[in-house]
């Protein structure tokens, strides 16, 4: 029986992972649905058991099967759709992979092959060390958190753990922050599909090192697939004894609920996703306290992001040191970058800190899916700037890029051709963040609309100068009256467009723009 | 006393649901999407009877219907679609496959037409974004749609 792996995640199904899949076991083949490697321009990745290892056919589309399976596909190399070995694809092979390392080799939903591939060695060495020995480690490794505000994941931790010491029956919590809003990021996704039990393995780990036996992944509404996934997943983890009391007789309890967001971008925001968790309308809360002293229910919590806690794992088999030794200066590790949008080679790539937008887009990414010259780049989310193609290289770690203005939040990387509008993405920025808005402040809930109106007014052309000065004075207030980084951030994107584009604002606001750099 | 028939089925489902999730105030918005998921929608009748089962006040559980995009309190068209509107979509042509589905379809985005057969939604980011632009059918994500491959998902027709 020929073993053939397809992928089963949200980017191959939408092209017609399903139909294939289907096709091949009609025609007799032992299908394995695997996750996915993450390059979504080479979906629908077929790969093929053979001696020599998998042989990978793709961009595979449903009616390409039956031409496959008529050419001997373990021995395909004539086939306009040959690969060569999966793991020698360029694309692949120039990435660092650490966090998804997994991604699209296995089954995500069986234990046996998770434990079969490295899974739980990483708890089994964090339950030897104890908490303590934990955080530390996970100071050691410099890990800072991947949710966009890059904050040191070990302080966090030690913050929970030292909280309230006196109570020590008390609940403590971890919850995992899996509402990837950003648009243009879909590495949390690709996690959950393709390598759920690594972020659960983190999970528990972090549970461990703070002292909490409960948990909670809060995943998007917009996510059916993962839920599916992650429901699955769950049971399964439960079954064999990898969730809940005795954790693979290590003696760590855990148990893991999975809730389900209700479309609302603010609820990404760590102190809105608690109100949203207690069944609450998501509005930020004011800091301090800090919800690692008082967060979920009040009580002392941890909240990660889900490339975060999947990271946690693989610094326990192999060592702080080692996670350490790659990327540069105060950004250590890999990151999960995403290409998106107007990209020819769209997909997931994990390189370590220090790689440039320019190898991510052109080496990577061959540039964009158009064909046209790339007219900008918007680089962590709808909260990040706009650059223009002079920008791409610029190293990419958190304190060099944020010197530039810019952000690299959750990794989210958006192509855009010459063909793009820039006062449209001006106007959609404060649309988002208008249409977002939990609502809580002035600047944000109503300086997001009179944003949009003037910029519609200085589209028009309608007194462009007096508008532009409104403009700017509407920045400063909601950049210094915002409770939440969702009003005070918005004004960044528009900012980086009017500087980087005047022309696509009128000739009043490139005359201003160059006057006042001239 | 209800005499309409339609309406006690319909509560003692929202009572049911309550209980199912141990009428939790923190199960709020599970107990919302599972009704919404059955129903279609948040029938009016459902805000009293969650309140009492929850001990919130009903303005509680109107805030929280209103302040998540998710959930409606009108009955959803026979066919809906949700657009992908974010940015990687939008850099693909999103903002033109909206225009093109609107004229093709007669309806306006994020507005229910009456008696239309059909109701366009916007949804920020489906995580697809390598494969932009992208649409929900039906639970289901579709990737590097155009306006004819969306006639065709209406259709039924998937390949
Ligand atoms: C408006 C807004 C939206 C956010 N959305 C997300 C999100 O979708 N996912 C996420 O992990 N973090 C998001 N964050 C960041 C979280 O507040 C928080 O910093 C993060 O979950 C902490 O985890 P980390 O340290 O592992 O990154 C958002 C922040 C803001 C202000
Ligand atoms: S800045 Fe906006 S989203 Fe953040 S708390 Fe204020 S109103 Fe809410
Ligand atoms: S931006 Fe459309 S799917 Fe992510």
């Amino acid at each position: 029986m020929r073993k053939i792996y397809i992928p089963r995640d949200t980017a191959s199904v939408s092209i017609g992972a399903d139909v294939v899949a289907r096709k091949f076991a009609d025609a007799g083949f032992t299908v394995v649905r695997t996750g996915s490697r993450g390059a979504a321009w080479l979906e629908v990745l077929v790969e093929i058991e053979t001696p020599k290892g998998r042989i990978g056919y793709g961009p595979v589309q449903p009616r390409d099967v039956e031409n496959l399976i008529q050419c001997d596909i373990s021995n395909g190399e004539a086939h306009p759709l040959y690969l060569g070995p999966v793991e020698e694809i360029e694309y692949f092979q120039k990435q660092t992979r650490i966090t998804f390392a997994r991604a699209g080799v296995i089954d995500p939903l069986s234990v046996e092959d998770f434990l079969a591939h490295g899974g739980f060695q990483g708890l089994k060495k964090a339950a030897e060390l104890g908490p303590k020995e934990i955080v530390k480690t996970v100071l050691d490794s410099g890990l800072r958190g991947r949710g966009g505000a890059g904050f040191p994941t070990g302080i966090k931790w030690q913050t929970a753990l030292d909280a309230s010491p006196k109570q020590k029956c008390e609940q403590k919590y971890v919850v995992c922050n899996a509402d990837e809003g950003d648009g243009g990021t879909f590495s949390d996704r690709l996690l959950m599909e393709s390598d759920p039990f690594a972020l659960i393995e983190g999970m528990i780990i972090c549970g461990y090192a703070i002292g909490a036996t409960k948990g909670y992944i809060y995943l998007r509404s917009e996510y059916p697939l993962t839920k599916d996934i992650l429901t699955t997943v769950i049971a399964n983890g439960y079954r064999s004894g990898w969730l809940g009391k005795d954790i693979g007789g290590l003696g760590v309890d855990f148990d893991l609920e999975l809730r389900i967001g209700a479309g609302a971008y603010i609820c990404g925001e760590e102190t809105s996703l608690l109100d949203s968790l207690e069944g609450k309308r998501g509005m930020v809360r004011a800091k301090p306290p800090l919800p690692a002293i008082a967060g979920l229910f009040g009580k002392p919590t941890i909240i990660n992001n889900v490339i975060t806690l999947a990271s946690v794992p693989d610094i326990f088999v192999n060592g702080a040191q080692s996670y350490a030794a790659h990327g540069v200066a105060r950004s250590r590790g890999t990151l999960p970058f995403q290409l998106a949008g107007n990209v020819k080679r769209g997909g997931l790539v994990e390189v370590p800190f220090g790689t440039t937008l320019r190898e991510l887009i052109e080496g990577f990414g061959g540039g964009t899916y158009s064909g046209r010259p790339i007219k900008a780049v918007q680089v962590g989310g709808p909260l990040g700037s706009y650059l223009p193609p002079e920008s791409l290289d610029v190293v990419l770690d958190y304190e060099a890029f944020d010197a530039i203005g810019g952000a690299i939040g959750h990794g989210g990387i958006v192509v855009f051709d010459d063909s793009a509008d820039m006062g449209q993405q001006a106007r959609f920025a404060f649309e988002f963040c208008e249409l977002e808005s939990c609502g809580k402040c002035t600047p944000c809930r109503i300086g997001s609309v009179r944003g949009k109106e003037t910029i519609d007014k200085i589209l028009a052309g309608e007194n462009p100068h007096e508008n532009l000065a409104l403009l700017e004075d509407l920045f400063e207030t909601m950049e210094l009256g915002s409770l939440c980084a969702m009003g005070g951030l918005t004004p960044k994107p528009v900012r980086s467009l009017l500087k980087h584009f005047p022309q696509d604002f009128g000739e009043a606001v490139m005359c201003a723009k160059q006057g006042a750099e001239g | 006393m209800a005499t309409n028939l339609d309406i006690n089925p319909a509560l003692q489902f929202v009572k049911d649901t309550c209980s199912v999730h141990g009428n939790a105030p923190e199960k709020l918005l599970e107990i919302l999407h599972d009704i919404q998921n059955a129903k279609g929608y948040i029938p009016n009748i459902a805000y009293v009877a969650i309140a009492n089962a929850l001990n919130l006040s009903r303005a509680e559980v109107y805030g929280v219907v209103s302040f998540y995009h998710d959930f409606r309190q009108t009955p959803p068209a026979q066919k809906t679609i949700k657009l992908c509107m974010a940015e990687a979509c939008q850099s693909v042509g999103a903002r033109e496959l909206r225009a093109e589905l609107e004229a093709e379809f007669g309806v306006e985005i994020d507005i229910k037409i009456p008696d239309s057969e059909i109701e366009i939604g916007t949804v920020f980011c489906l995580g697809n974004c390598a494969l932009g632009p992208a649409v929900l059918v039906g639970g289901q994500v579709y990737g590097r749609v155009d306006a004819q491959r969306v006639k065709d998902i209406l259709k039924g027709d998937n390949a």
